[in-house]
């Protein structure tokens, strides 16, 4: 079986979606011909046509807000935005409206889309182009939001938030759209939202993580192998709602938890998932839960952009400070 | 006032005293439907009323009439078909009716139980929007759907002129126009945004001359003449199902109440304006016509008067004697499955209710 990378896993995803229900749509600025700015949507045009996949004027609250209109009418839209930094002008249609319309009608009406969005920095992209504020979608009762982190889980993970009665927003770490390669059969098979994924098992600590960050989490698991140090990887995979339950055994059984994002610190959903072990596990941590995260500034442009980001060194820096608990 | 962008054309069928200005339309030849679109105005305004009452004795949370402009809402609901779509702004009272939501189901709505937008006989309809502009652009969404089935359906949303100021306006025009969209366009221009008059809005001369940048048709209808706005619009509508594309139809009217009961527009609407706008208003124009034409009697239209009243009264009395939804339904339908994280919050709430 020939091996696909992450963005070709969210192609095939869509591939078969598509065929499977034809009240899937797509729609975004450059879906159509072009394929999409990252070639997610390529081929959907030709296969589906132009009238389910609908190249739109360049308005994200257009994309958004329609969004809205054609999921009450039994449609299943799967909205792209070219970049996280420009979900912002269709923000008001997801937090005013889709997140809010089974609730506001008590069932009636609900509103079953995906709102597809790139995001992440350490591309060396233009200003607007790196953000991650996955929080701020977090922060939203009504919505879903799902990161996927490698082919496999983008397949599995974009079927489910299509086949999902509700809104979710689908956050894709563009950094390793293309970074790795893996087998990713096209069985339709969906994988469970609301659930974490333990890629690694070890007892001494919990590295929680989403993204593109699972990469360098990763590097830093085999690299505290080697100091005879078993690390627990968990990619949380859908952060709103988090699967505390996993994060919370982890911990429990580890008693030791490094929380590693890529978005700023305050506020984040570290800040969440450190507040609930705080709450619901304290007993069991031998040492301060830690955040290595991106700081709480602009995200620098290209240059400097390295700084920002956590990297291997920083997350073994804060391993290895609270390794020295007792 | 800036440039009138000429071929926009305004239409009304009576003058401001109730005369035919010439030929009415079919549908107004026949006298049961003039009766009844004049019924219609008058319980709008009495449901109006009551529901303000409601809200100065405790009984009710804010609420928006639509004092004055009846003609507009009861023109565009009388007009609009039943397969049709209709995607509300937050005053269309006589248009919400005429989709048979019900009274009960208005008043609960601005009396805070969310069960007010769950329309027992109105499925497809979106609730009252709120936020300005944003259902504009959900009835693009809407129209969307309706032309990818092919179906032979009309949508219609509404706003105010406050509302065209909003990028979503601009936004939803542009892209009914795109798609030629089964849609319609209706713009309440009531003349004021709360306390901002129509001349903040914009220093274009009409409102309806917006729709020329995205290349679909406009018209201007005068909103208090039930006759022409039922007219515009079913012309509208009838050109939006057969594939003729979307339609923005502004109508004059005037708001002769508050903004909503939360407001006082003494504050700055001018006595001797609202006195103006007071004798050109929907209802005693089309009273007149009727009159003069001898198709309503004094007797009928006391008659028309008390059925409205009785109608509205019972609406009154099942509403108050409703019981509010169990406090945990405030976590029901947030989900169509709801998160263990969320189960735990209303299990939180429930204990809190329920400690021992």
């Amino acid at each position: 079986m020939k091996e696909i990378t992450l963005i070709e896993a969210v192609n095939q995803a869509l591939m078969y979606e598509m065929a499977r229900d034809e009240n899937v749509v797509v729609l975004g600025e450059d879906v159509g011909v072009n394929g999409g700015v990252f070639r997610a949507t390529v081929g959907l045009s030709e296969k589906f046509g132009p009238e389910r996949v609908i190249d739109t004027p360049l308005s994200e609250a257009l994309i958004s807000g329609m969004s809205v209109g054609m999921s009450v009418q039994g449609l299943k839209p799967v909205a792209e935005f070219q970049f996280m930094g420009f979900t912002y002008p269709g923000f008001d249609q997801i937090i005013n409206h889709a997140s809010r319309m089974r609730n506001r009608t008590r069932g009636r009406l609900s509103c079953p889309i995906v709102y597809r969005a790139p995001y992440g920095a350490g591309i060396h992209a233009p200003e607007h182009h790196s953000e991650s504020t996955e929080a701020l979608y977090s922060h939203i009762p009504g919505l879903r939001v799902v990161i996927p982190s490698s082919p496999a889980r983008a397949y599995g993970l974009l079927l489910a938030a299509i086949r999902d009665p509700d809104p979710v927003v689908f956050l894709e770490p563009k950094r390793i759209y293309r970074l790795f390669k893996q087998q990713v059969p096209d069985t339709g098979e969906a994988l469970p939202l609301d659930q974490c994924f333990v890629l690694r098992e070890g007892k001494d600590i919990t590295l929680v993580t989403w993204g593109a960050m699972i990469h360098e989490t990763m590097q830093v698991a085999e690299k505290l192998e080697e100091e005879g140090i078993e690390a627990e990887i968990i990619d949380v995979a859908t952060i709103k709602p988090i699967d505390m339950d996993t994060i919370l055994n982890s911990v429990h059984k580890t008693g030791r938890c490094v929380i590693i994002h890529e978005a700023a610190r305050n506020c984040g959903v570290g800040a969440e998932i450190a507040a609930q072990i705080a709450e619901k596990g304290l007993m069991s941590l031998l040492a301060p839960v830690q955040r290595v995260s991106g700081y709480d500034i602009v995200v620098p442009l290209l240059q400097l952009e390295k700084y920002y980001m956590p990297s291997v060194e920083r997350i073994l820096g804060h391993v290895h400070h609270i390794m020295e608990y007792a | 006032m800036g440039k009138a962008l000429s071929g926009i054309k305004t239409r009304n069928y009576l003058d401001k005293s109730g005369k035919a200005l010439g030929k009415i339309p079919k549908f107004a030849e026949d006298r049961s439907t003039l009766k009844d679109l004049y019924r219609l105005m008058n319980l709008i305004r009495i449901f109006d009323k009551k529901v303000v009452s409601l809200q100065r004795t405790g009984k009710m949370g804010t609420f928006a009439t639509s004092l004055g402009q009846e003609g507009v809402s009861v023109g565009i609901g009388h007009a609009l078909q039943k397969d049709d779509i209709f995607v509300p702004y937050y005053r269309d009272q006589g248009i919400l009716y005429q989709r048979r939501v019900k009274l009960i189901e208005i008043m609960q709505y601005w009396g805070g139980d969310e069960r007010g937008s769950r329309y027992v006989y109105n499925r497809e309809d979106l609730p009252i929007s709120i936020p300005i502009a944003t259902q504009l652009v959900h009835a693009v969404g809407v129209a969307y759907a309706v032309k990818l089935r092919k179906q032979e359906r009309a949508v219609l949303s509404t706003c105010g002129d406050g509302g065209t100021s909003e990028g979503d306006f601009y936004i939803a025009l542009n892209g009914a126009g795109t798609w030629n969209l089964p849609l319609v366009f209706v713009i309440n221009n009531n003349q004021w945004a709360i306390s901002v008059p129509r001349a903040i809005q914009t220093k274009a001369d009409t409102l309806a001359q917006k729709a020329v940048a995205a290349g679909i048709d406009s018209i201007q209808v005068d909103g208090n003449d039930v006759i022409a706005v039922r007219q515009v619009v079913s012309e509208a509508l009838a050109k939006a199902r057969s594939g003729g594309g979307p339609t923005l139809i502004e109508a004059l009217t005037y708001r002769l109440g508050d903004h909503t009961t939360a407001d006082d527009a003494s504050r700055y609407v001018d006595k001797s304006d609202l006195d103006k706008a007071w004798a050109l208003e929907p209802i005693i124009r089309l009273q007149s016509y009727l009159t003069k034409k001898r198709i309503l009697s004094k007797k009928e239209e006391k008659q028309i008067l008390e059925t409205c009243k009785e109608e509205v009264d019972q609406a009154v009395a099942e509403y108050l004697a409703l019981s509010p939804q169990p406090p945990e339904a405030i976590f029901d339908y947030q989900y169509a499955n709801m998160p263990s994280a969320l189960q735990e919050q209303k299990d939180e709430l429930n204990y809190s209710l329920h400690p021992y």
